[in-house]
């Protein structure tokens, strides 16, 4: 039988917010267990939740930067259930009105084409603690500094049909959430956690088939193997004849598998009610139009300016465009040197190079912008050969100063006086009789091997500092006199 | 030592001698300690007494005093419900899930009060978790009726009213979610306020039903609410349903000029199930509210039968998640030896709650369960909208409403005890007043074979001016607040 799978994602979003969605303690990654829980967080009697408003003024911008409608009067609730890193024993959630309603994003697949997924809504919520099993022997411990921290959890029509479209999205959103600056999109610390709702059905069938729920995913890669192997499981067990069980299953990493959670989850009633002790968060047009004002230029227009306005390629384009610490560097280096085209082969190529070899981000990049231009703008007028600027590089790499110190320095600049040239070609043709007359007797093809010979001899000679474009006019018409 | 006459004084008259020095702030508190020592082992209206705390705080008033340095309560010894956190001091919440529990911050109402002057002799039994109307539900037992002994002081602040009205602290703090402060004011002969919802910060109140629990003053007289109301209201920036209104100084605007107040009688509070006597002694007030110029009027609030069984699905919904939190693992009581997560989940809980808490959770949670949530939660709350509606009509036609506070006066322990709903009745009143958010009042209005029994007077929001200045003057022109009991047969 063949099957098309179909998948919904849910997405928890950790907003890069100061401090908790409802509650002054820090959001900090990393600090020691509860340190960073308040009275709040702890949910002790008589403590009362205060809304942080940065969280809904990002909840805002992501809704603007999906083009999604915003809800102007969005009401939290309470979603019971019990749990020991879960201190109230409710999660003050949006279950009714959510402050983000639907929209559409289209995501760029690498094809260069838009996929466009359908977003149900996204909605304000905070997250629970963490229970600790692997210090205490039997016993478990709790830490809450987690618990409060403000998440946007980003819901999908069921509209991807390939691990490549999801993974797309969840790249695409990424860009976008870190381009509106609403969270650090830190998957290894959490900062995006991915559910995938996934199910099968026949091709060409209309109908939905019983699906199950991944949990918690946490890398791009780590959900295409899931999406993957879950696709097998479910084909293997609908070939078989077999019937899907609705249910939550869990990615392990470890084992490349998904395997089943108490199925006591799946059967919670959450008890959904408005939270009583929080006012609606009533949004008007005054409110929406100063967020929207002050919303950065976003990937996709980002893309379009690059293509339009530097003439590059889709293809840099869509390596450029996703990281805008990338973008931003790439933009002051092309405008710097007015190269935009040179300055894109270089970040993409030798920079990038160089930082995966030293596993750094851009962010640490020892080249700033401004020396990286320099280079450029040494290459784009003819000082340095792509050879010389190699070498200028490693010397800016290794923090040696700028492009015209290393050249100074090292005496690097690219010989482009023709009178000098013409010494050097005229010096090696005379050196070399033998080689000079199997050129003048060789066909075309066979002449432009043994032109490599003269050019390398000089290069040779010249410490690689020879303009090879003039050096190559000259050779050409040096040996033409010749024969 | 000052005299024991002190100890049945109002607020507003104790404040005059503190501030003339002709009694100490440390005499008072003495006194007070005294009564306290000498009545609650018969009254049981305290759980927790601050002796030496107070007497400290006791000498800096007088200090102060002596500086001619003070605030609205300088002075003035209070007792707090046990239901508002306390820095440093047990605060039970009248549950043996919190029996153990000290805070570490104060409610925003002590924080005011202290800031005040107030001196904090301790904190007043109550029933657990506030879910009770005759303090029969408390883990640290019945309150005893300081007018009679064999009768219930009402709930859920009860021991806060048998506190007043045994002379042990001037004024107290009481919250009121469903007629809480009001109905046992009624029964132990106090003026009791319940604020317009929002106007006194719920931080650091221990959570019973959130949309509807507020905080108000019990006192002898309404002059000394208006005092305490005062002191306590205010919007806090931590507890986001606070009201950003404007505090007033009730005492300083209170006016005994009623000439041409219009008061609305609903007629659904004055039918035929309305116990007669009652009915005797409220009209009795009305008609001196009458002669000094108001005119009463009958209204209808045409959805009021509807107030129980709506109470009665909000506030337990609201419960069931308030009291999630006391599940065993971070705080309060923890079942010995937990076999696993559920266990401890289901023997603390178990242990901790007493029944009628149990009995709230269980129908709250039922009434939030998939396929119930639209017939009973959202059912109540577009009833709720109803009843407020027809508030608001009334107000159009009258300025403030007036009826009884309970159906009847004190009862005896255990009689309505086993049964819930005759239990819920003594709530009728009051209600749909926490429905609707408004404030409401409940003054002493006579006697009924030497129980007291109060007339409530309900306001518009944020209009509590008008109902303390209605008691005011009722309290101007009649001595029922001015009766105290006995005492006779306290163990000592």
């Amino acid at each position: 039988m063949s099957w098309e799978i179909v998948m919904g994602l849910e997405v928890h979003l950790q907003l890069a917010t100061q401090s908790k969605i409802f509650s002054g303690s820090a959001t900090q990654f990393g600090a020691a267990p509860n340190q960073q829980a308040d009275a709040v967080d702890l949910g002790m009697p008589g403590m009362l939740p205060v809304l942080n408003e940065e969280a809904v003024r990002h909840a805002v911008k992501f809704g603007l930067g999906i083009g999604a409608r915003i809800g102007k009067r969005s009401v939290f609730d309470r979603k019971n259930y019990f749990y020991p890193d879960l201190p109230k024993g409710y999660q003050v959630s949006q279950f009714f009105s959510p402050i983000v309603c639907e929209g559409v994003f289209d995501v760029p697949l690498e094809d260069g084409s838009l996929y466009p997924i359908r977003i149900t809504r996204a909605h304000l919520e905070e997250d629970a603690g963490k229970s600790v099993h692997d210090i205490f022997g039997h016993e478990t411990g709790i830490d809450l500094n987690r618990a409060g921290t403000p998440l946007l959890e980003i819901v999908t029509e069921p509209d991807f049909r390939s691990a490549e479209q999801a993974v797309a999205y969840l790249k695409a959103l990424h860009s976008l959430v870190t381009y509106l600056g609403i969270s650090d999109g830190n998957m290894a610390e959490g900062s995006m956690r991915c559910d995938i709702n996934i199910s099968l059905r026949e091709k060409g069938s209309d109908e939905l088939g019983t699906r199950t729920e991944i949990k918690n995913v946490n890398s791009f890669r780590f959900v295409e193997r899931a999406i993957h192997y879950e696709y097998e499981r479910q084909a293997d067990i609908l070939d078989g004849g077999g019937c899907i069980t609705q249910e939550t299953r869990l990615y392990d990493a470890e084992q490349n598998t998904t395997r089943s959670m108490r199925s006591k989850e799946v059967a919670n009633d959450y008890r959904y009610f408005p939270e009583p002790d929080l006012l609606p968060i009533v949004i008007d047009d005054s409110y929406i139009d100063t967020v929207r004002q002050n919303l950065p230029e976003l990937p996709a227009a980002k893309r379009a300016r690059f293509l339009a306005e530097y003439g590059l390629t889709e293809y840099d384009t869509n390596l450029l465009v996703p990281n805008h610490a990338i973008a931003d560097y790439f933009e002051a280096v092309a405008e710097s040197s007015g190269a935009p085209k040179l300055a894109a082969n270089w970040i993409l190529g030798d920079l990038s190079a160089a930082l995966n070899r030293s596993e750094l981000s851009i962010e640490a990049n020892p080249i700033s912008a401004e020396l990286l231009a320099g280079l450029v703008s040494r290459i784009n007028d003819g000082t340095l050969s792509s050879k010389l600027a190699k070498q200028v590089f490693e010397a800016l790499w290794n923090e040696e100063g700028d492009t015209d110190e290393i050249i100074a320095a090292r005496g690097l600049k690219q010989v482009s006086d023709s009178g000098a040239l013409e010494y050097m070609v005229d010096d090696v043709i005379a050196n070399n009789p033998d080689q000079v007359a199997q050129y003048i007797a060789a066909d075309d093809a066979k002449r432009k091997k043994l032109s490599g010979f003269f050019v390398g001899q000089i290069m040779k000679a010249s410490k690689g500092q020879a303009n090879p474009q003039m050096l190559n006019e000259l050779l050409l018409k040096k040996l033409e006199d010749q024969s | 030592m000052a005299e024991d006459s002190v100890l049945g004084m109002s607020v507003s008259a104790l404040q005059m001698m503190l501030r003339k020095r002709s009694v100490s702030s440390v005499e008072l508190t003495e006194a007070f300690i005294g009564r306290i020592a000498a009545a609650n082992e018969s009254l049981n209206a305290v759980v927790t007494v601050c002796a030496e705390q107070a007497l400290e705080q006791a000498q800096e008033a007088d200090a102060a005093l002596g500086r001619g340095e003070y605030r609205s309560l300088t002075g003035m010894p209070i007792l707090h419900k046990d239901i508002f956190c306390t820095r440093g001091v047990r605060t039970t919440c009248g549950s043996k899930m919190l029996e153990d529990f000290v805070p570490a911050y104060d409610a925003t109402v002590v924080t005011k009060m202290k800031a005040e002057g107030a001196i904090m002799l301790g904190k007043c039994n109550m029933d657990e978790f506030a879910m009770g109307s005759s303090n029969e539900t408390s883990y640290f037992g019945t309150v005893k009726n300081p007018w009679n002994l064999d009768c219930v002081p009402g709930g859920s602040s009860g021991g806060s009213a048998a506190a007043i009205a045994a002379g042990m602290a001037p004024l107290v703090t009481g919250t009121d979610t469903g007629g809480s402060i009001r109905q046992p004011a009624s029964l132990c002969g106090l003026t009791g306020l319940k604020p317009t919802y929002g106007r006194v910060s719920r931080l650091g109140i221990i959570a019973f039903a959130s949309s509807l629990d507020q905080a108000g003053p019990m006192a002898h007289t309404a002059e000394d609410c208006a005092i305490a109301l005062t002191a306590m209201s205010g919007i806090d920036p931590g507890d986001s349903t606070s009201a950003d209104i404007p505090v007033s100084d009730f005492h300083g605007a209170l006016d005994t000029q009623i000439d041409g107040l219009r008061i609305g009688l609903p007629r659904e509070y004055f039918n035929d199930s309305l116990d007669n006597a009652v009915r005797e002694r409220v009209m009795a007030a009305l008609a001196e509210l009458e002669k000094a110029g108001a005119v009463l009027v009958d209204i209808d609030l045409p959805h009021s039968h509807y107030a129980i069984a709506t109470y009665y699905v909000i506030a337990p919904a609201e419960a069931s998640a308030n009291l999630a939190r006391y599940d065993g693992v971070r705080f309060g009581y923890r079942c010995e030896a937990p076999q696993d997560l559920e266990d401890l989940y289901r023997r603390s809980r178990s242990e901790g709650f007493g029944e009628e808490v149990q009995r709230r959770i269980l129908v709250g949670t039922y009434a939030l369960s998939a396929g119930f949530y639209d017939a009973y939660f959202n059912k109540a709350q577009q009833v709720r909208r109803i009843i407020t509606e027809d508030f608001h009509h009334a107000f159009e036609q009258v300025d403030i409403i007036a009826g009884p506070s309970a159906p009847g006066v004190a009862f005896p322990f255990g009689t309505k005890q086993t049964d819930p709903v005759a239990m819920y009745m003594e709530d009728i009143y009051t209600l749909a007043v926490n429905l609707a958010g408004l404030p409401g009042l409940s003054a002493p209005a006579g006697f009924i074979d030497g129980m007291p029994i109060g007339i409530q007077l309900i306001g518009k929001p944020f209009d509590e001016q008008t109902i303390l200045n209605t008691a005011h003057r009722l309290q101007t022109d009649t001595d029922f607040h001015m009766a105290r009991p006995t005492l006779q047969g306290l163990a000592s």
